[in-house]
């Protein structure tokens, strides 16, 4: 564990105590002003009930193989088995597009996909194409997978597209808050990314026509590095993802896009038709219960804690899943 | 059947894309064509830096280990542990611990490259004939003499034949420096979302090519540096050309 680790467990503790004081201190006066916590009414209205109906049904849910995919996978497989589904689960099916030939083929019935990638790897949409508004990808991607027998169930609160982050040091420093306050100064900054980021519209190339700058250099470097540039001030900016777990553990701050480049990847969970039919009114409701409180901050930090505390994916699945109320 | 005309035909694309430019798969640039000559270029810089210090650090070396007679373990050991960590994980350690850049890209080919031309040279060294070196030594060479006069000519065919092993290496290894910072031609293997699948093939033929054209030119460097001496002795040597077909005689009279 390194120092960082151990402070912000810390820190995690200590908030937690003061939180306790806090909810001590005011006590019994006023009952009503603790949102925080959910009362028992609420709870076992929001938890999710066993129907005998569905204990027939089997249903296997795959993921792609990295850890937000992994964290969904589990939140949707132990929501369904609430419910009384019988789960399986083959959470490692590798790139998006042997998981789309799993779920076609029924080696798998379902497995979360991001609107984005669907309508860019599936269905040859070039990214400059594709609908700066959620619900219209969503729209466009449940037309495109209608076709291959599947159904995208409605998306997820949270998207986990590109953005530019900085470290919050080096961007107060700066003086910038969003993505054309670059402007001025852009060609003394480095932008890091993937290799592949410099020649996307999605990505650098899309910044630079967008926003009408071009960055001093550019420094490609592999996926996983993608913090650790600005951590090590190799780069002044660097191409994250929205929900990246190291936001929020490692002090950056995204660049508002405030000229709408980045398309949206919200996570559609893709079910085949006959699972959808299979499985009954259940399994629409429970997907859409569990991913409902599912918003771009919450999602940070549920990634952080399999990134950066090493938890597992199915803990902090289950975590999640207790503390909104939806097992017990 | 089929199967071998799709395979043809996506190798036909790969090979036109080697020639002429086209828009990216995802849209908004041209990539192919001549844009892969500044690849090229990168990639020839790259490996050069990286071949040039290693050379410079690894020959000198073997030269004097060789010739003291001493470190035979070192320079065996360095080569075999060389050979056992994968470049990828080299990289990556570079990566991680020094960053990113052109400079650790080229350190982390030179730890590549070096174990070979050590090794080579230091054997090289190792096998130019004793009796040979004592009649020098005989005739009043120096130390310093010995090394530049009949050690290193002597020892250069096998010199060369490490550093060769090292360039093919480095060519073919510095297809995976876009990962580090540096834009070679490992960019449209790498990146097929952009460049497609015309593109990594076009590119890892143009790797290819580049890697055994590498492997002819210092096999030729490699003869050309060997003392007429040497050529003699092992025979027919001078004599052979390359790639030449054995010439049929025609008889003229019966």
């Amino acid at each position: 564990m390194t120092i960082q680790q151990l402070m912000r467990r810390i820190g995690v503790v200590l908030a937690m105590l003061a939180l306790t004081f806090a909810l001590a201190a005011c006590g019994d006066d006023d009952e009503a002003a603790q949102p925080a916590q959910t009362s028992g009414e609420e709870k076992s209205a929001k938890l999710i009930q066993s129907n005998p109906d569905n204990t027939a049904q089997t249903v296997t849910i795959g993921s792609k193989n990295f850890t937000e995919q992994f964290i969904l996978g589990e939140i949707y497989a132990q929501g369904l088995q609430a419910a009384g589904y019988k789960v399986k689960k083959q959470l490692n099916l590798g790139s998006e597009l042997i998981a789309f030939r799993s779920v076609k083929r029924g080696d798998v019935d379902a497995y979360p996909e991001y609107t984005g990638t669907a309508l860019t790897s599936f269905f040859d949409v070039k990214t400059d194409d594709i609908p700066k508004d959620e619900q219209q990808a969503y729209e466009q991607t449940k037309a495109g997978f209608a076709k291959d027998g599947l159904t995208a169930l409605p998306p997820t609160p949270f998207t986990d597209a590109n953005a530019v982050g900085m470290t919050k040091a080096r961007a107060s420093e700066l003086g910038i808050t969003k993505i054309s306050d670059l402007a001025e100064k852009a060609g003394d900054l480095t932008l890091s990314g993937s290799p592949e980021c410099r020649q996307r519209t999605d990505c650098k190339l899309g910044i630079e026509r967008t926003y009408g700058f071009k960055f001093g250099k550019y420094l490609p470097v592999e996926l996983a590095s993608r913090h650790e540039v600005l951590k090590k001030k190799q780069a002044d900016a660097s191409i994250v993802f929205t929900t990246d777990g190291q936001i929020v553990a490692e002090d950056l701050v995204v660049l508002e896009d405030d000229k709408q480049l980045f398309p949206p990847y919200n996570v559609t969970l893709v079910v085949r038709d006959e699972t959808v039919k299979a499985a009954g009114p259940d399994m629409p409701k429970v997907i859409a219960q569990v991913q409902e409180g599912l918003t771009t901050e919450v999602m940070q930090e549920l990634n952080s804690r399999v990134d950066i505390d090493k938890e597992k994916p199915e803990d902090v699945a289950a975590a999640y899943l207790k503390e909104s109320g939806y097992i017990e | 059947m089929t199967t071998t005309l799709a395979f043809l035909s996506e190798f036909a694309d790969g090979i036109e894309f080697i020639f002429s430019s086209r828009e990216s798969n995802t849209g908004g640039v041209q990539v192919g064509g001549s844009q892969l000559l500044d690849l090229l270029w990168e990639h020839l810089k790259l490996s050069g830096v990286a071949v040039v210090i290693s050379c410079l650090v690894a020959v000198p070396l073997a030269l004097w280990l060789g010739h003291i007679g001493r470190g035979e373990l070192l320079a065996t050991s360095v080569a075999n542990v060389g050979r056992a960590v994968p470049t990828l994980a080299v990289i990556a350690f570079f990566i991680a611990y020094l960053g990113v850049g052109f400079t650790n890209v080229a350190l982390a080919l030179v730890l590549l490259a070096i174990p070979p031309i050590l090794t080579n040279t230091y054997v090289a060294v190792r096998q130019v004939d004793r009796e040979v070196v004592d009649a020098a030594r005989g005739m009043g060479l120096s130390a310093v003499q010995v090394v530049r006069k009949v050690e290193l000519p002597m020892a250069l065919p096998g010199i060369f034949a490490g550093i060769r092993t090292s360039v093919v290496n480095v060519v073919a290894t510095a297809t995976i420096a876009p990962l580090g910072g540096v834009i070679t031609l490992g960019d449209p293997i790498i990146n097929s979302s952009v460049y497609g699948d015309a593109g990594r093939l076009g590119a890892s033929i143009v790797v290819a090519v580049l890697a055994v054209g590498t492997e002819l030119v210092f096999a030729g460097l490699q003869r050309a540096v060997t003392p007429r001496g040497l050529k003699l002795q092992s025979g027919d040597a001078p004599r052979r050309r390359p790639f030449a077909f054995p010439k049929r005689r025609i008889q003229t009279s019966p």
